[in-house]
Parts: structure tokens; C-alpha cells; sequence
């Protein structure tokens, strides 16, 4: 039977662990345990915590080992890319961290139809046939017929349209599918409850139940991808890569029609200059990455701009399906003309084609479209 | 020896391997592998077919003398399936179609009624429908009545290189029906696609293990290879191998004392 699909939420399944003991734990994990995890074919929850321990950090290369070969069996050598489009920066919420929060007095900018199809009409000439949708947590000034208008748009450009928006209800989500989106993104961004109050002060988001429920009531509209994932640097960096984990497995257990995905979002510069108190560096990234693909061979992995290019580069072929290309964070940023303030800094500023490039050139195959709607 | 030809729907083929357009680190690597493999007829996801970018369009790789096998995949059900299969013959892939429904994201297992639904509807249309299951002798049957061209179990979850894990089950289908059987996916090594030859599957379709081998290349002419000594090795009637020993002293024996 299946341990995770016993629960109606995943409220519940959080609650389990909440009182856990993470730090005795990791704390405690043996080499024993590590090459008892690693020689699974099927790991549970703990062999997961085993693998991000800090005794794990030597076995590193073991589990890039794995992963490549598990990513090889699943996905082959392919590289799926995608394009973000930043529609609107207005933001009803104040989050400490991001540079569309409502108290920082920065360029707000809201695309209109035309604008929108200018981005698109831009952004469509890299080729790329995966666009996602991002707008700030406004869901007034962004409204659902906003979405809806860009969505339109943006269906005569790209086979694929994702959305990182506001938390919806599953009705507006099914709505928005019928308007030809296809995928979510929605990060919990910290999973620990104290952390999160601390760190959205004000406005909508501020209701954690109602965003941790999200990627479920994008199940439950039907969407065929969901992609979550945690902000690194809020929380502590394993507990937080175990409750995404494991958010990640009941996604997939419960809604095996779903394409389930994680993200590694890690905090960069910021207007609000927000400073993380944990600090997620390379390695154990790495190890975390890796990490979720022994525990779900067949998860998505999202790695972002906000990464630095060599670093990304040499992802490549370790467990990343999915890369950003040629990002622009600002609203109106593709066209060029009266840019936003961007919401984060990116560090991977290449173009497509020089993305295109080094992905040809690492022996894997670049994919603009996988994906069309019918 | 009569020439060994297999039929389906209206096309004859002498080649009994065929391949797939998915996982290669590069597209120019799949004519590499028609010619290797020589195989005649590959099959196609048509939602990653971009028809508005022709170095992008993997179709353009793709000779013209190979028969094009456009599969569903993405199809959640019958109805998106019916829909990418009009959509493929109306872009010029052709009548064949392989119709994939896969609603588990989890380990990409066929949904086998919606498949037969389907190919009900395909085959109504003058497709050549060649819909890839779970072996199900059930299934199978009325995959026949419905009238698919072939059918196309799988030898263990795609991608898995596990082989043929489903085998007595496969066995059982080749036994009770009439249409030709090709083992789809899971096929990890030569060695398993000549054992699914020799017990009599009519040929085999491999993408994952050629593409994903060090050279795709020689994999393709491996996988030929094999296949064609599993075909003869059926064609010849191979030796019956006994299931059980036979002791050098008959525990019977007496009988004839």
C-alpha cells in the first residue's frame, strides 16, 4: 500500500513529520546508511534525508553517478528549454525577499495586449515553444481576465503556456485551463510555518494553507504539469529540501497524471536587499538535486537563470530536465523599450543561442517543443 | 527459402526492427541510425514535431523511403488521441498510426481501454492503428475486433531496459492472435530483443536502449543484428528445450524390467 496516498492532504502528511527531529537525525546518519540508500532501487522518505546529510557530501560523485543513469534511462539525452514572460510586477504582498514586493518603490509596470504580444512576437524568434506567465501576488491589478487576455495572446506563439502567478482556486484553474494554459508553477517558498509569517508580512500570501494546497487544486483542474519548489535561504536548507521532496511524492503518488517538477530557486540580489540566513551553496545543491532525482527517477528538475552559467553548464547530464534560456526578469524586458525593475538579478544573461550551443556541445539535445495543445 | 516478409495493413516490410526518434543527443544522429539499423519505419511523437522550424522539425531527418509510425504520445485519453492521429495525417505523416494513452506520469503505463477506444475510432477512419499496450490477452482481442493492424505490447516499462518482463504474457498473445505482435518497449539489450524474436513476436521497436548507448550507431546495427538471428532462429524451429531433467537412471525404469 501506499503510504502517502493514505493522506486527504498534503497538510496532513506535513503534520507527520513536523515534530520530527531533522537535526538528530542527519546528525546520526551513518556511511552504512548512505550505501544502504544508494544501492535502492526504491527510497523512501529517510533514505532521502540520508543522501542530503552532510556525511553524504562524500558521496557525491556515487550519486551524480546514479543520477545521470537515471536520467539517461528516463529522459535521454535531451534538454528541455522554456522561456519566462514577466506580464505585471504590481504586488498586493510584502515579501522580505523579492523585488516586486509591495513596499519597495521600484518601476511598476503592467503589459497591455499589445505590449504582450510584442514580448511574444520577440521571444518567439529563439524558437523556443515553452513560455511561463509570471505576474506579482496582485490578484486585482493581474486579474483572472488579465491572465486570460495574455494567455490568448500568447497561444498564437507558443505550443505551451505555464503560469506562475497568484494561488487560485480550482475553478479559476480549470477556467484558465480551458484558456489554453497547461502547467503551474507555485512555490511554497519555506515550508517551516514561523519562518513563513516572518517573511510575508502582509497581503494574500501571507495565508500559508491556502498556498502549500495549490499544487493540488492545479491537480485537480487538470493541469498536465505541476512545479513546486522551495526559495533557498529562508529555512533550514535540509529541512526544507525534505518537505519539498516529500510534497513532490504525494503530488506524484496522488495525481499520477501529473507531470510533477522542482525548482532549486536560491536567493539572489534583490530590490529590498533581502539577506538569507542560510546559505544554500554549490555543493550541497548539488546534493540536494541529485538527491531528488534518486528518490523520484522520474521527477522534472527546473534549473533557473538565477544561476550563474557555469554552473549551470555543469548540471548538464546530472538530473536537470528542464533549463531557462535567455530570461529577462523585468516586465517589458524582451522588447527593450521602458523597462520594469527586474524582481530578482539573473546571472545567467546568454542569449538562446549561446545556451543552444553548449548544450550541443555537452553531447545532449536541445528540445523547443514538447509539448502541444489540442 | 520463400522470402520472409512481414505485412501490416498494406505495407510489407524485410526489416523487423524498427526504431524510434526520441533521446538522441542529436537529431542528425537518426538518419545515422535508419542506416545502421536499416530499419523502416521509426516512430515519431508528433507534439514534439515543430513543423514551423525546419531544422527544428525532426521529419527533415527522416527518409523519405522509411514509413513514418507518428505516435499519441501526450494523449490523456481516447478523445486527444483520436485528435493528434487526424492531426498527423492531416500534416502528411501518413495512414500509420501507434496510438500511445498514458495518464500515469509515474511509470508511463498504457491505458489499455482507452486504447481499444481508440482504435475503434481510428481504424473506422482508414488508419493504420497500431495501439501499444499492457500484454492483456483480453485487451488484445478486442484490439483485433476493433481493428488495429498490429498490436504492440510492452516488454517492461518503457525506458527501463528490464526486457522482457512480461513475457508469458506476451507468449499467450502471440498465440491467440492473428494480427502482427511487436514488442514496444523496455527492450534494453540485443541479446532480449532476439529472445523476443525467437518466441515468435513478429518484430520489436527499440528507441531508448539504441539512443542512449555510448554509440547509437553500432547499438542500431547490434539490435539488427540480434533481430535478425531471432527471426531465423524462429523460422528454423528451434530444438525444443526441456523444461525438466532427465534423470540418467529413470526413476521408472523399472517398468520396463
Amino acid at each position: 500500500m501506499n503510504d502517502f496516498k493514505q493522506f486527504d492532504s498534503f497538510k496532513d502528511l506535513l503534520c507527520r513529520y513536523e515534530k520530527f527531529d531533522f537535526q538528530t537525525y542527519i546528525k546520526n546518519v551513518t556511511f552504512d546508511d548512505i550505501e544502504k540508500s544508494l544501492s535502492k532501487d526504491r527510497l523512501s522518505e529517510f533514505d532521502f534525508l540520508n543522501l542530503i546529510s552532510k556525511k553524504a557530501v562524500n558521496f557525491l560523485e556515487d550519486m551524480a553517478l546514479l543520477s545521470r543513469k537515471r536520467y539517461l534511462r528516463h529522459f535521454g539525452k535531451v534538454i528541455q528549454l522554456y522561456i519566462p514572460l514577466y506580464i505585471s510586477n504590481y504586488c498586493s504582498s510584502d515579501c522580505s525577499y523579492c523585488g516586486f514586493s509591495k513596499k519597495n518603490k521600484i518601476i511598476r509596470k503592467h503589459l497591455t495586449k499589445d505590449e504582450i504580444e510584442k514580448e511574444a512576437k520577440e521571444i518567439a524568434k529563439t524558437g523556443i515553444k515553452h513560455i511561463l506567465v509570471l505576474t506579482g501576488e496582485a490578484k486585482k491589478i493581474a486579474d483572472l481576465n488579465y491572465i486570460k487576455m495574455a494567455v490568448t495572446v500568447l497561444k498564437k506563439y507558443f505550443s505551451s503556456i505555464a503560469i506562475e502567478i497568484y494561488p487560485l482556486d480550482t475553478d479559476e484553474y480549470k477556467e484558465l485551463k480551458k484558456a489554453g494554459v497547461d502547467s503551474l508553477t507555485v512555490y511554497q517558498e519555506v515550508y517551516d510555518k514561523t519562518i513563513y509569517k516572518e517573511v510575508h508580512t502582509s497581503g494574500e500570501k501571507r495565508d500559508y494553507f491556502y498556498r502549500l494546497d495549490t499544487p493540488e487544486r492545479g491537480a485537480k483542474a487538470g493541469f498536465r504539469a505541476i512545479n513546486i519548489g522551495v526559495l533557498f535561504g529562508l529555512g533550514d536548507i535540509q529541512k526544507e529540501a525534505f518537505f519539498s521532496a516529500i510534497h513532490a511524492k504525494y503530488l506524484m503518488d496522488k495525481y499520477l497524471e501529473c507531470e510533477i517538477s522542482l525548482s532549486l530557486p536560491r536567493i539572489n540580489h534583490a530590490e529590498g536587499n533581502y539577506e538569507p540566513k542560510y546559505i544554500l551553496n554549490d555543493k550541497t545543491f548539488l546534493q540536494i538535486m541529485l538527491a531528488y532525482r534518486l528518490y523520484m527517477p522520474m521527477i522534472g528538475i527546473n534549473i533557473s537563470t538565477r544561476e550563474r552559467a557555469e554552473f549551470r553548464d555543469n548540471l548538464i547530464g546530472l538530473g536537470v530536465t528542464k533549463l531557462s534560456a535567455g530570461s529577462k526578469t523585468d516586465v517589458g524586458g524582451y522588447e527593450g523599450k521602458d523597462t520594469s525593475t527586474p524582481q530578482f538579478d539573473i546571472n545567467d544573461k546568454r542569449s538562446v543561442q549561446e545556451i543552444v550551443k553548449v548544450i550541443k556541445q555537452k553531447g545532449y539535445q536541445p528540445i523547443f517543443k514538447d509539448w502541444e495543445m489540442i | 527459402m520463400q522470402k520472409d516478409i512481414l505485412k501490416i495493413a498494406d505495407r510489407e516490410f524485410t526489416n523487423r526492427l524498427f526504431t524510434g526518434t526520441g533521446k538522441f543527443p542529436d537529431k542528425n544522429m537518426i538518419p545515422k541510425i535508419l542506416r545502421a539499423s536499416g530499419s523502416q519505419m521509426i516512430t515519431v511523437a508528433l507534439r514534439r514535431v515543430d513543423f514551423s522550424m525546419p531544422e527544428e522539425n525532426v521529419l527533415e531527418y527522416i527518409d523519405k523511403n522509411v514509413i513514418l509510425l507518428p505516435n499519441t504520445s501526450g494523449a490523456r485519453n481516447a478523445k486527444e488521441a483520436v485528435k493528434i492521429a487526424r492531426i498527423a495525417k492531416e500534416a502528411g505523416c501518413g495512414n500509420f498510426i501507434k496510438i500511445e494513452v498514458i495518464h500515469d506520469m509515474k511509470y508511463l503505463l498504457p491505458d489499455n481501454e482507452e486504447t481499444v477506444k481508440a482504435t475503434e475510432i481510428l481504424s473506422k477512419e482508414g488508419f493504420a492503428v497500431l495501439p501499444y499496450v499492457s500484454p492483456d490477452l483480453v485487451i488484445a482481442k478486442k484490439l483485433e475486433d476493433a481493428g488495429a493492424a498490429a498490436i504492440m505490447p510492452l516488454g517492461s516499462p518503457i525506458g527501463s531496459n528490464q526486457g522482457l518482463k512480461t513475457k508469458s504474457m506476451i507468449e499467450i498473445i502471440i498465440e491467440n492472435i492473428s494480427l502482427p505482435i511487436i514488442v514496444d518497449a523496455g527492450i534494453g539489450k540485443p541479446s532480449q530483443a532476439a529472445e523476443a524474436m525467437e518466441m515468435g513476436a513478429d518484430a520489436v521497436l527499440v528507441n531508448s536502449a539504441i539512443a542512449n548507448a555510448n554509440d547509437p550507431e553500432i547499438m542500431a546495427e547490434a539490435f539488427s543484428l540480434a533481430v535478425k538471428a531471432g527471426r531465423k532462429a524462429y523460422l528454423a524451429k528451434m530444438a525444443e528445450t526441456s523444461k525438466y531433467a532427465r534423470a540418467s537412471s529413470p526413476l521408472t525404469g523399472f517398468l520396463h524390467e
